[in-house]
């Protein structure tokens, strides 16, 4: 059984006063809240250990590189990979840049096509404009809006598809991908799948060998690490084809004046002093995530979205956007008042204490397809619960007499 | 730990003042104009205000005006004041108007005199407690002086 107040504890911003009031954050989809042992491990690592990795003989320097690639192993744990296949990056969108640059753009021709979906965020759609663009290959779309359906993958799915590269979970729509259909579809092709778990890894166990998927990207401050790092998980055969992202220390193993040769998997696209520190937190988070377990964060998050969502259907002004009730969805709504901006709600919502984000959460595309230009969303954590979200729909109350 | 001020609701009721909340649920000179002589869309693409503004000029002042648009309160209040205000100005004025408008926004010195000249427009300033609003409040302002710089002749 988890204790939800104990978990509370283990984030001292939760007990902040944001405006007088006592915090509420339900701006987990931008970037989470971090627990203390995250936290403080930054700062052990500067305060007792600071030194470059993979370089010196010097005792510092071998505890560095041990706990760098600690941190490693248990990201690669996290998601059931194995290590060597564990690429460190700057975020998500970094991620998904090196698989453009690196694998993209040398296996893709205007033969070809990439299918996305509607719903990207902007990370996973302008990169892949840019592929495009550069290579002349068609970009394809599926339409998420009303949910994912294979039959309508399958109808612009063909043999000539080289990529397909899909969220996990929508940041704006909160829909669930079922990722083993899409996998099942292009088994035995030469289609390549590209994951975009951004908002799953976070919040839903996720398995990289069970899924059978070409490549993995998310971000360690979605999931209570530090902004600043952000992993790519690839196939060993994938990586080991690809070529280096960026080129310097670090990511060679022999260099003569005309030439170099490519150090092993993952240091290859690892050039320069890595992120020490945060690759060292990401590590202590993941370890913080298995901990409690990622079905439990799962089933607690299911049971706060599915709360929030029939509260919302009480409400005649407010549509959240996306298919309620028919589709699975994890704890991201986004919605809109009929009259009411949604910047007017978050800075209500700000002097209640609670936080919320507003705008185009970079899908403006998507955003546009409702005939707006901005929602509110609302996103849960494991350190949220079923009050805050009474509070939430109390001070929404007070929205909607305010401003009418 | 405590960000903003304990108040934060009376810092709310000070941006959106009983003036701003009228002018965003009335909005003045909303009509659309026709045979305008300047018009110009102005948007936030970040949060999505935009504004409409057509002007109708008649020997170096502006004779008649619509401003329209979609967005949040501070956005499309904003544009209703600016519409109130500009009626029978020339373009110095409108340009003075303007810098004022500014000026309190950012909270920079302003003579009394100005600030008496800003009438109405006055009840904007709670906004300037909510930084990341303050584009809200200067999307209109800032598209009139893009449109009359280009468009109006002293």
């Amino acid at each position: 059984m988890i204790n939800f107040d104990n978990i509370r504890k283990d984030f001292p911003i939760l007990d902040s006063k944001v405006n007088g009031q006592n915090l509420i954050y339900f701006d987990n989809a931008a970037t989470s809240q971090k627990p203390k042992k995250v936290i403080d491990s930054i700062s052990d690592y500067y305060t007792n250990y600071n030194s470059n990795v993979h370089r010196g003989v010097h005792t510092l320097s071998m505890k560095a590189t041990d706990a760098y690639e600690e941190g490693r192993n248990k990201v690669a744990k996290l998601i059931n990979a194995p290590t060597d296949c564990i690429i460190w990056t700057r975020n998500t969108t970094e991620s998904l840049n090196l698989i453009a640059t690196s694998w993209a753009i040398n296996n893709i021709s205007e033969d070809n096509n990439i299918i996305i979906t509607n719903a990207e965020h902007h990370s996973n759609l302008v990169t892949w404009q840019q592929v495009s663009k550069k290579t002349g290959c068609e970009l394809r779309f599926l339409d998420i809006t009303d949910g994912f359906n294979i039959n309508e993958l399958k109808n612009i799915f063909d043999v000539n598809t080289s990529l397909i590269s899909i969220t996990h979970m929508s940041n704006v729509l909160g829909y669930v991908i079922p990722i083993e259909q899409i996998t099942e579809l292009i088994s035995g092709t030469n289609t390549k799948i590209i994951v975009d778990g951004a908002q799953s890894v976070p919040h839903m166990p996720v398995d990289v060998s069970d899924l059978d998927i070409d490549f993995l990207t998310f971000s360690a401050h979605k999931m209570m690490g530090p902004t600043g790092i952000g992993v790519l998980y690839g196939k060993k055969e994938l990586l080991l084809d690809m070529q280096p992202f960026l080129f310097g220390g670090d990511m060679i193993i022999e260099v003569s004046y005309d030439d170099a040769k490519w150090n092993q998997l993952p240091y290859k696209f690892e050039a320069g002093t890595p992120n020490i520190a945060d690759a060292i937190a990401t590590g202590v988070a993941a370890d913080y995530l298995s901990n409690i377990g990622m079905e439990n964060i799962w089933n607690h998050e299911l049971e706060l979205s599915k709360y929030a969502l029939n509260k919302f259907s009480s409400y005649d002004k407010f549509t959240v956007l996306g298919d309620n009730f028919s589709h699975l969805r994890g704890g991201v709504i986004s919605f809109i008042h009929d009259k009411i901006h949604p910047h007017d709600i978050g800075t209500f919502l700000d002097q209640k204490g609670i936080a919320i984000r507003t705008g185009h959460h970079c899908a403006m595309p998507l955003i546009r397809s409702y005939d707006t230009s901005a929602a509110a969303r609302i996103s849960f954590y494991i350190y949220n619960s079923i009050e805050e979200i009474d509070s939430f729909f109390e001070a929404l109350n007070e929205v909607e007499e305010y401003f009418s | 730990m405590n960000m903003g001020g304990l108040s934060g609701l009376d810092d709310l009721n000070e941006m959106y003042e009983s003036i701003i909340l009228d002018h965003y649920r009335n909005p003045r000179k909303s009509e659309k104009i026709e045979n305008s002589d300047f018009e110009i869309n102005v948007n936030n693409p970040f949060c999505g205000d935009e504004l409409f503004i057509q002007l109708k000029i008649n020997e170096g002042i502006v004779d008649d005006l619509s401003i329209s648009g979609n967005g949040c309160a501070i956005s499309q209040s904003s544009g209703s004041l600016l519409a109130e205000s500009i009626q029978n100005l020339n373009k110095d004025q409108i340009l003075i108007l303007i810098t004022n408008v500014r000026k309190m926004m950012k909270d920079e010195d302003i003579s009394e005199e100005d600030r008496d000249s800003l009438g109405d427009i006055e009840a904007l300033e709670g906004v300037k407690k909510f930084p990341v609003r303050i584009k809200c409040a200067l999307l209109g302002w800032a598209g009139l002086e893009d449109l009359i710089k280009d468009k109006m002749t002293s």
